[in-house]
């Protein structure tokens, strides 16, 4: 029982650190760099929804979109003047930059929001369902379909549509695909919004199981770059799968060993796949044709 | 002309040495100078409630003191305050600013253990006097330092846990006990208090659970506590991570009493925790419901009329940093007066050798002594719960 209820609590965080590590995949698979406000995007998404649908009463439904709204100028915020100026020049200052931007980010929070901890209430965290001894309230199963509902569009997008090989176009050869008439810097700020937007979703979903504030992402934040990087960063199904494996072997450690262990095992695994899979499990090593 | 001249010169040289000497001086003694006290404690962040409270408190018994003649003959005390954030390293700093830069005669301590243990040894280094009234860690007040500059107006760990032992045996028949601990220094300061008393009651301890204030799930750590057989939890946490692990007991359906530590009352504990706060025993030093002693009925009545949230005891939340810090203040301004300075060491024997005094919550004889300093025991503890978003008496 212990092992199976382990596995069901694990599969519902695992699926919020595959939701916020696709924002991952997609801004890196269109331009070869990352969002590392991407904890603080989160963020954004959870306290905007809840100053909308608490603080000032309006519908759920209008305050989730402005949220989403409100992440996706963020993302473009982040693209525009923290990610372009460098990666334009070719330099890897964006890596640092982005981490700034979230720290920013959340300090304006803390001004505007306060710090303490709020509650988002959900009719879709009120009463559990029981599955065997345990219950697990409706929204835990939702977030896991919404994420594997993303991998999946996300993979349908990039191997069936125009629009994806126009973005695959643009990863392999961004010379050529501006040739070819596609409009590379469209491409990778609309990656960029993408990856905010889903970042906001996984915030505002996670809210209701969590406290909303605003340090929430920080942590989410780093599990979600190491789920990212040890599912091959560019296979949205290695991503989303790994976030899964990431959330089980939390949820196994802490009911097995006891919760003192559970970071020094996850990220310690960490560094053990990466050792032996360098391209994380379900990556493909680069070749380079000289 | 020459001497003249001279004498006018030597006239000028004194006058510029004595405004400089009393401009000097001016600046450290002065009869009508007011006293300053220095407050670290949780303003902002999850338990920011602690910190309004514990102002709450001191302001009340300040406007009494002043409004009595103030200290050492006509001296207003004037509190300063600072944010800790929750953060050891901004409360130490905060408390370095208070000691050398604003020059506080006493500095007050808020509700977290691990801010005021990183805080002791600064006191105890600068002679300055550090009265606690919420951190209820052991070692706070037992840190070893000889002279010990730190006193508390609170609740200690390891008279706290030993209640709860028996609170929980006597209510619930507890056999068999699990601990779910928040990972850090006051968690591990509860986990030797809970051991402890685990022995004197005989209870058996079947799990020990940490969990850290960021956690979103803890059903994997409940479910081993579950499985080892526990029939009543025993928290310590404050208010955000405390509401998590009772979501999780919520979700898990497992109906198992839960008693407390205090720290979940000094946040939104009822707003996160929802309908699963109502299900928390924990204790707290004071509570304003019932027969009122004077001092009682006065305090209620002053912060009736000073704040618009208070309407009745059911308000007055949390009740223990407002009861803890008021009679902490009027402690503290008497210790001022019988040092007759505000010399460090002078009010640290001051307090040691304070024999009566008829406080909020009991008639406080001899409260420090060179082996204690802890004012309170375990006599002056009373359980209670949240009723909605108010903390009332358990019964």
């Amino acid at each position: 029982m212990l092992i199976v209820s382990s596995i069901i609590t694990g599969l519902g965080l695992g699926s919020m650190y595959g939701l916020l590590a696709l924002g991952f995949y997609i801004t890196y698979s269109v331009s070869q760099t990352v969002n590392f406000a991407q904890g603080s995007s989160m963020m954004l998404g959870a306290v905007v929804c809840y100053s909308f649908a608490v603080t000032l009463g309006w519908p759920l439904t209008l305050a989730i979109l402005v949220a989403l709204l409100v992440c996706a100028m963020w993302g473009w915020v982040v693209e525009r003047f923290v990610v372009r100026p460098f990666a334009s020049r070719g330099s890897n200052a964006w890596l640092m930059a982005t981490v700034a931007a979230g720290i920013v980010l959340e300090n304006v929070v803390l001004f505007t929001y306060g710090k303490e901890p709020r509650s988002l209430p959900s009719p879709l965290a009120q009463e559990p369902i029981l599955i065997g001894e345990l219950g697990v309230y409706p929204l835990q199963l939702l977030i896991p379909i919404v994420g594997l509902a993303i991998a999946c569009g996300l993979h349908i997008v990039s191997r069936r549509t125009k629009l994806g090989k126009a973005q695959l176009a643009v990863v392999q050869n961004p010379d050529a695909a501006r040739l070819l008439g596609i409009d590379v810097r469209k491409a990778v700020v609309g990656a960029f919004i993408v990856s905010t937007v889903f970042a906001g979703i996984a915030g505002i979903l996670i809210a209701p199981l969590f406290n909303v504030a605003s340090d929430m992402g920080t942590l989410f934040g780093i599990k979600a770059f190491a789920v990212a990087i040890i599912g091959g960063i560019m296979s949205p199904w290695g991503v989303m799968i790994a976030g899964l494996a990431y959330g089980v072997v939390e949820a196994l450690t802490t009911s097995i060993l006891g919760s003192v262990y559970t970071h020094i095992v996850t990220f310690g695994l960490v560094i053990v796949v990466l050792a032996v899979m360098p391209n994380g499990l379900f990556g493909r090593a680069e070749v380079k044709k000289v | 002309m020459f001497t003249k001249n001279l004498i006018s010169r030597r006239g000028l040289f004194a006058t510029v040495a004595a405004s400089f000497f009393a401009l000097v001086m001016g600046s450290t003694v002065h009869a009508a100078d007011p006293v300053k006290i220095g407050l670290v404690a949780a303003l902002s962040g999850q338990s920011a409630k602690s910190g309004e409270a514990i102002t709450r408190g001191l302001t009340a018994a300040m406007e009494e003191i002043n409004a009595a003649g103030g200290v050492l003959g006509g001296r207003k005390i004037e509190l300063i305050r600072r944010d800790d954030e929750s953060n050891p390293a901004k409360g130490q700093i905060a408390a370095r600013e208070l000691i050398f830069k604003e020059k506080v005669a006493v500095l007050f301590g808020g509700l977290d253990s691990p801010v005021s243990l990183a805080i002791v040894p600064v006191v105890n280094k600068a002679k300055m006097p550090f009265m606690g009234v919420w951190a209820a860690a052991t070692p706070i007040t037992r840190n070893g330092a000889n002279p010990n500059y730190v006193f508390r107006v609170s609740a200690v760990d390891a008279i706290v846990d030993r209640r709860l032992m028996q609170y929980a045996k006597k209510t619930y028949g507890t056999k068999k006990a699990g601990l779910m601990l928040i990972n850090n220094p006051w968690g591990e300061s509860n986990e030797k208090g809970l051991k402890a008393a685990s022995k004197v009651e005989n209870v058996e301890i079947v799990g020990i659970e940490k969990f850290e204030g960021k956690d979103v799930d803890v059903v994997p750590q409940l479910l081993r506590l579950k499985n080892a057989g526990a029939d009543t939890l025993f928290l310590v946490a404050n208010a955000a991570p405390g509401a998590q692990m009772m979501k999780s007991l919520g979700r898990m359906g497992w109906d198992v009493p839960v008693v407390s530590h205090w720290g979940i009352s000094g946040g939104r504990f009822p707003e996160l925790a929802g309908n699963m706060a109502e299900k928390v025993q924990f204790i707290q030093t004071y509570s304003f419901f019932g027969e009122q002693n004077e001092r009682g009925k006065k305090l209620l009545k002053s912060l009736i009329a000073k704040h618009d949230d208070i309407k009745g005891p059911e308000d007055v939340i949390p009740p223990v940093g407002i009861a803890n810090a008021y009679d902490a203040m009027h402690l503290v301004a008497l210790a001022i007066n019988k040092a007759g300075s505000t010399d460090g060491d002078a009010i640290r024997k001051a307090l040691l050798s304070i024999e009566n005094y008829d406080g909020l919550i009991k008639n406080y004889k001899k409260p420090f002594t060179d082996d204690n300093h802890d004012a309170l025991n375990h006599n002056d503890y009373v359980m209670v719960r949240y009723y909605g978003k108010k903390i009332k008496p358990v019964n």
